[in-house]
This record gives structure tokens, C-alpha cells and sequence, in this order.
């Protein structure tokens, strides 16, 4: 803690920095070789960070092997990765498995059709995203592009052949528990966090206190394990619900619990005064809710709500542990595959590569936001 | 909250008189109690005909209820354990308190080397420096934007791809880092070194109560008495000087190759390091930012104000700054803390043995879902709870106090 000492009473002066048009020169004095300790900060860092980018490159680039021979029944014959281990990364692995990765064991003739699929959801955080669309009919494009995800993905309309959701894996599968997961559990966490609250109904906020401490206080992989192996024995004898639908459902349970408190954050920001202005003009809860309540307060949670929705994107990774095929555990089921074993910090790059892709245009997103409305807010 | 629940049913008390209960639609009050009754009656429907489906299965299935289990011999192997463990002999119930201690284990080590680790990028995020400033800042943003998951795995199969014990990379010749693990030497664990450590405990106690006398005499008289000589006598001169009388025994165990693995020191295990490595560098991604905007949050002019006051550097950084950045840091990074103990669970897909991961293998042998997955649920949440309730009475302790 005592580190603070040299940093502290010196931060208004970052914001000053150099004057504009100074020049690199002056640019540099100031914000590399500002003292002694600056300095050597800048040469061991720029030490370091040049070695490790040297190595990377050499490891990534130049002495890559981006293919490798097949043999006539098609196995590759990986020597080539072999010999250069350690000195060359093997991206044949990503060449050679990338649509298993992507896209599971969906039969390789449709894989066009988890592709569209991804490009909608894609599409649909695009148009989420935009201010213009900040509207009544939003909910109904999420319906519509949900249905058409769904029907392409399960088929047996249209002509499309039906594919079960065995057969599904990858990013598609990635995309629908947290997308999927946002969309149920965001219409819940709404009622959730009204009802904790409510001063009228305290039974009704007992409840809703109790099940997001419950859900908040436990780790996503023990909701998930209950949803694997307790659900079944939930239904009536006879009824089974599958795998994925039932990771969806613990996936939209814990989601609802952490966007209720994101929903009540926003609550709680309003001013009682619209509470009060409300009543005044004689509406009814729901009305007063739905007119005056909802759209400021979730208007102004949108920033919270992106960051609790990267984490969802990123926590579908656990349902590895159950046994779900998504985009982690395909990489780990590409890896099974005997030519490949030792190559495992490639496909694991490569992963780490579509993961933040998706994660670093959300948060980027989510800070910009937050800037505009914080700056809108203040006068 | 409930605070401030009851305090506006005070005021509407006070203001209007509590009218008698009409059993009318009109009465918002008849309302409430009749709506209320309707959900709680749903949500009771709902969970009693689960319990009834559940039940029924379980008894077509022929699957055993209770906790009876908890003392039936678990045959469970488990690699590293802190208490003394047998499989043939030890029961399930001890193999999930094996587990709990490792989820421990992990967990407050995690938190503190989490918290240092943190600490330090969110300085350096602040740091005037530009290469500094940049890369802790693509540090945060790279770390956040993948699944802790991923990185797990990836340090698992880093730390498998290292070299045998054999050829393992040595740092000083003290600590081995093998595929087996870290090996690390340990201290000849002797009597004196209890005394030692009780002389450092009494030390510790006479310090604070000598401080406590310090600062009492100064709010009497405005002199202060100088503690730092008496600290020093206590915590440092007390402990080596009895460590001293007791022949002053030092000596290490340092691991050596014999055969194919290591002999002597400690060993941590590949599972455990790669888990902690995890947690540690995932988290403090999020506790650099915390961190980083408690400091920021204390405005400039406290310092500047401070020092007109003529207070030293040491006296404003730990009266004046670091009680209003404590402030802003201590709710989220109560949060983080709740969220490294429960992602320690995902240990479970790296093989070491946590709560999830033994309880996991329990259901999975008794066929006992329900109380397994009951165990690993109220674990978590006493250890949720406990730490909440910890960092709310230290955040009340520390809270300004308002008019």
C-alpha cells in the first residue's frame, strides 16, 4: 500500500501532459524520460517487450508451418510440426480443424447455416448497439432474429434439412446460451428486481432477496451441475429435457440473479422525485413502472449491463465441465484428435483470438457509452 | 434496504392513521395481501410439485436419501490433502472437508497474491510513465476479455509441456519448476521456532497496547510518546533474541534429484500452481481497475490541502488518502474476492482436487445428486457469507461518518 506514495500526489499532472504540437521530441522527454526512474522504467520495459515481441514473431510467424501433407486416407502427417516445436507455432492444427471448432459436428454441407447464424447474432449486438434502435420495436427484432436463429439452426422447415441439437457445437453454441441466456433472463430479472423493491408486497421481496443471494452466492458451476444432474429428476417420469435446454436454463437462472442487481442499480439511481411525479398524475404501478420507471432506469444501466453480458459470453465456457459442446470445449475435442495432441497452446490462441474479438469490441463499446451518457448526465 | 423500507412505513404511520382492512378491490392494502397470496401460493405449487417428481424418481430409481452417506468410506484417491487422509479407511465426510480446505487454500492465497498483484498494474496503469501506463493497460484488457476457463487450461498445459524433474529449470538451485511442479525448500521446523513465533505474537499485542497508550495520552495531553522504539524492542529485538537463546537452529531442506523425482523441500503441485496462476492473473486484471479508480476517486486537493496543514508525506498518505480510497476500493474489491473463491470451482476441469471437484466425484459413486450438490451450495454460501459479512463490518468500521 505504501506504493502509493510516489504516484498519487503526481496524477493530476498525466492529464496535462505535453503541450500540443510540441513535437515528438518533447513527447518523449515528458512522457518516457520525465526522471531517472521514468527512464529506467522505459529502457527495461522496452527491453523486454522488444525480446518478447522478437520471439513471438520468430514463434508466430517466421517459423510457423502453416500446412502439412495428407496422407491418401486423408490423416496428417504432422512431422513437419514436429520438428519445428519449440522454435515455430503449428497453425496446420487451426487450417485442419477450424470448421470442427467453429462449428462442431453440424454436417459439413450445412455448415452455411451455424455461419449465418453467427453473422445474425453478430448482426443483431450491431443493431442493439445503435442508439437509433433504442426503441419499442427492439424487443421484437431480438424475437425475430432468435426465431430465424433457430429455425436455421434446427431446420426441418423450409426445405432445410432438421439437424438436432446433439449435433451442434462450437460458436453457435457459444452465442445462443449467452444470447439466449441474456434475452429470457433479462424479462425476469426486471420482475426480479421490482419485486425486491416493493415495500407493498414483503413476502414478495423476501423471495426475490432470497433467490439472488442464493444464485449470487454460489459458483456458476455448481447451478450448472444441478442443472445436469438434478433437472432430470425434476420432471415427471417419462418427460426429459435435454442437455443444452437445460444448461440454458441454469445459464438464464444465475443471469437473471446478476442482472436483477444490475436492473436495481438502476432503480435506485432514479430520483424519487419521478416516483412521486408519477403517483402525482394518478397512474397505476404497472403504468408508472412501464412509462416513467423502466425506460430512464434502464437507459441508464446499458453500460453495466454490456459488462454483465461479457461476462456471460465468457462464463458459457464452463459448460465444458457438463459436457456441452461450445467453442472452448470443441478446441478441446480438436485436441483429442491423435496427429494433434501436442499443439495445444496454438488452438488455445486461437481461441483466445475469437474470444476476445467479440469480448473486446463489447467492452470498448460499453466505456464509450458510458463516457457519452456520463457526459450527458452532468449538466 | 430494509432500512429504509421501515422507515417510510414510520412516516406514513405518523401522518395517517392506520385505517381497518376492507376486503375491496379498492384497498391497496387488500390488494397487496391478495396478490402476494397468489404468488407465494405459485411459487409453492411449483417447488412441492418438483419435490413430488423428485421424490417419485427417486424411489422408482431406487436412489438413497439423507446424509448417511457422509460417513461411509469414500475410496476416493486425492492427490494433496492438508489433514491426513487414507482412501481405504477415511469417510466421504472428511473427503469434503479435504475439499474445503483446498478450496481454501487456493482461495485466500489467491485473494492475497491477487490483491498485491492488482495493486501493483493499477499503479502502473496511473504511472506517468507512457510504456508503463500502455502495457498494465493491455494487460487489464487482455486478461478480462477471456474466459478464465481458457486461461486455466492453457496454463495447465504450459506447466505439463515443462521439461522432467530430470532436466528441470532451476532457479539458484534452491527451486526446481518440473512438469512434476514447483519444488521448494522448506525451513527444518524446530521448537525454538514456536517460541519465536509466540515471542512475535506477544510482541505484536504488547505493540498494539502500547500504541493504544500513545494515542490515549495524546488525545489527554497533545504529546504523543515515541512507539517505534518500543515496536522495534518487541517485534524484532523480543523474537530474535529468545530464537537466539534457544541455540538460533536454521537450516533448510532444499530438494535434490534422487532417481526420477525430487527428495525433500515441498512440492506444489501442477494442478494447484496452474489454478493459482489463474486465478491470480484473471482477477487481478479486475482489481488493478478497482484499485486504479480508488486512487483516482481521492481528489488532489486532499494532498495539497494536508500539506498546508503541515502534516508529513507518511501522515497524509494514512490519515488523509488511503481512508477515502480504502472507501471507494473496499465494496467492489469485497466483490472480487467472492468472485475468486467461487472460480476457484472451475478447478475441476485441471484436476485439482476443491470442494466441487470431491463432492462432484461423491454424487457421481453414491448417485446421491441432491445432497452432493446441496454440500457444495452451502459451503459456498457460508464462505459467501462469512466474507460479506467480514468486509461489511470492515466497510462500517471504516464508512464516514455523516450528519
Amino acid at each position: 500500500m505504501s506504493m502509493t506514495t510516489s504516484v498519487a500526489p503526481s496524477l493530476p499532472i498525466q492529464s496535462r501532459g505535453a503541450p500540443p504540437g510540441a513535437g515528438a521530441l518533447a513527447w518523449m522527454k515528458e512522457n518516457l524520460f520525465a526522471n531517472w526512474l521514468s527512464t529506467a522504467v522505459t529502457l527495461v520495459l522496452g527491453y523486454v517487450i522488444v525480446r518478447v515481441v522478437v520471439a513471438l514473431v520468430a514463434w508466430a510467424v517466421i517459423g510457423a508451418v502453416w500446412s502439412v501433407p495428407y496422407s491418401a486416407t486423408g490423416v496428417p502427417d504432422t512431422s513437419v510440426c514436429m520438428n519445428a516445436k519449440g522454435t515455430g507455432a503449428c497453425w496446420a492444427v487451426i487450417a485442419d480443424k477450424y470448421r470442427l471448432i467453429l462449428f462442431g459436428r453440424y454436417p459439413y454441407a450445412e455448415q452455411w447455416r451455424p455461419a449465418l447464424a453467427v453473422l445474425i447474432f453478430i448482426g443483431l449486438y450491431v443493431v442493439s448497439a445503435m442508439r437509433r434502435f433504442w426503441r419499442k420495436d427492439l424487443p421484437l427484432i431480438w424475437i425475430a432474429a432468435l426465431t430465424v436463429v433457430g429455425v436455421l439452426m434446427w431446420g426441418g422447415v423450409f426445405g432445410l434439412s432438421p439437424v438436432t441439437d446433439d449435433y451442434w457445437g462450437g460458436l453457435p453454441i457459444t452465442l445462443i446460451l449467452a444470447t439466449f441466456g441474456l434475452a429470457f433472463a433479462f424479462p425476469l430479472a426486471i420482475l426480479i428486481a421490482l419485486g425486491r423493491r416493493s415495500t407493498q408486497l414483503p413476502a414478495v421481496r423476501m423471495l426475490c432477496v432470497v433467490f439472488v443471494e442464493l444464485i449470487r452466492g454460489v459458483p456458476l458451476i455448481s447451478v450448472l451441475f444441478m442443472a445436469s444432474v438434478m433437472f432430470p429428476l425434476f420432471m415427471p417420469e417419462g418427460v426429459s429435457i435435454d442437455k443444452l435446454l437445460r444448461a440454458q436454463i441454469a445459464v438464464i437462472l444465475f443471469s437473471a440473479a446478476y442482472l436483477a442487481e444490475v436492473v436495481r442499480g438502476g432503480l435506485q439511481a432514479l430520483p424519487r422525485g419521478q416516483h412521486e411525479a408519477a403517483d402525482a398524475l394518478g397512474l397505476s404501478y404497472w403504468k408508472k413502472t412501464g412509462f416513467i420507471i423502466l425506460p430512464q432506469a434502464l437507459r441508464l444501466v446499458i453500460p453495466p449491463l454490456v459488462n454483465t453480458f461479457i461476462g456471460f459470453f465468457k462464463d458459457t465456457s464452463l459448460v465444458l465441465i457438463v459436457g456441452l459442446f461450445d467453442l472452448l470445449t470443441m478446441g478441446k475435442v480438436a485436441l483429442s484428435d491423435p496427429p494433434w495432441q501436442s499443439f495445444s497452446t496454438e488452438v488455445y490462441l486461437a481461441l483466445g483470438v475469437v474470444y476476445i474479438a467479440f469480448c473486446f469490441a463489447m467492452s470498448r463499446y460499453s466505456r464509450g457509452l458510458e463516457r457519452e451518457l456520463g457526459a450527458s448526465q452532468r449538466h | 434496504m430494509s432500512q429504509a423500507t421501515i422507515d417510510s412505513r414510520l412516516i406514513s404511520d405518523r401522518s395517517a392513521p392506520r385505517r381497518p382492512l376492507r376486503l375491496s378491490w379498492s384497498d391497496p392494502r387488500f390488494r397487496a395481501i391478495v396478490w402476494q397470496v397468489v404468488i407465494l401460493g405459485g411459487v409453492a405449487a411449483i417447488v412441492w410439485y418438483l419435490i413430488d417428481n423428485t421424490s417419485r424418481n427417486l424411489a422408482s430409481r431406487h436412489i438413497a436419501t439423507g446424509f448417511g452417506f457422509l460417513g461411509r468410506t469414500a475410496g476416493i484417491p486425492i492427490g494433496e490433502s492438508l489433514i491426513s487422509y487414507n482412501p481405504a479407511l477415511d469417510t466421504y465426510g472428511r473427503a469434503l472437508v479435504i475439499g474445503v480446505l483446498n478450496t481454501l487454500k487456493v482461495s485466500v492465497i489467491g485473494v492475497v497474491l491477487a490483491t498485491i498483484l492488482g495493486t501493483l498494474i493499477g499503479i502502473g496503469r496511473l504511472s506517468k510513465n507512457w510504456l508503463m501506463a500502455r502495457l498494465t493497460a493491455f494487460y487489464v484488457e487482455t486478461i478480462r476479455d477471456l474466459p478464465l476457463l481458457l486461461q486455466l487450461l492453457f496454463w495447465y498445459t504450459i506447466l505439463q509441456g515443462l521439461p522432467a524433474p530430470r532436466n528441470a529449470l532451476s532457479i539458484g538451485g534452491v527451486v526446481y519448476l518440473s512438469n512434476r511442479g514447483l519444488k521448494l525448500p522448506t525451513l527444518n521446523w524446530e521448537s525454538a521456532h514456536d517460541a519465536t513465533l509466540l515471542a512475535l505474537l506477544a510482541g505484536a499485542v504488547g505493540t498494539w497496547w502500547w500504541n493504544r497508550r500513545a494515542r490515549l495520552r495524546q488525545e489527554a495531553t497533545g504529546e504523543r510518546p515515541a512507539v517505534w522504539p518500543v515496536a522495534l524492542a518487541l517485534l524484532v529485538a523480543l523474537p530474535a533474541g529468545i530464537w537466539a537463546i534457544l541455540g538460533a537452529p536454521f537450516q533448510w531442506d532444499i530438494p535434490a534429484l534422487r532417481g526420477f523425482n525430487f527428495q525433500g523441500g515441498t512440492n506444489i503441485s501442477p494442478e494447484y500452481f496452474a489454478l493459482l496462476l489463474g486465478l491470480v492473473i484473471y482477477t487481478a486484471g479486475y482489481t488493478a481497475e478497482i484499485v486504479r479508480s480508488g486512487i483516482q476517486a481521492v481528489a488532489h486537493g486532499q494532498w495539497e490541502a494536508a500539506g498546508a496543514l503541515g502534516l508529513k508525506r507518511g501522515h497524509i498518505l494514512r490519515h488523509i488518502v488511503l481512508p477515502q480510497a480504502l472507501r471507494v476500493i473496499i465494496p467492489p474489491m469485497t466483490s472480487q474476492y467472492l468472485n475468486l473463491t467461487k472460480n476457484s470451482s472451475l478447478a475441476v476441469a485441471i484436476g485439482y482436487q476443491d470442494l466441487v471437484s470431491i463432492a462432484n466425484t461423491t454424487l457421481n459413486q453414491t448417485g446421491q445428486a441432491i445432497e452432493g450438490i446441496a454440500v457444495i451450495m452451502a459451503v459456498y454460501l457460508t464462505i459467501s457469507l462469512s466474507i460479506s459479512l467480514f468486509m461489511n463490518w470492515y466497510n462500517a468500521r471504516i464508512a464516514l461518518v455523516e450528519r
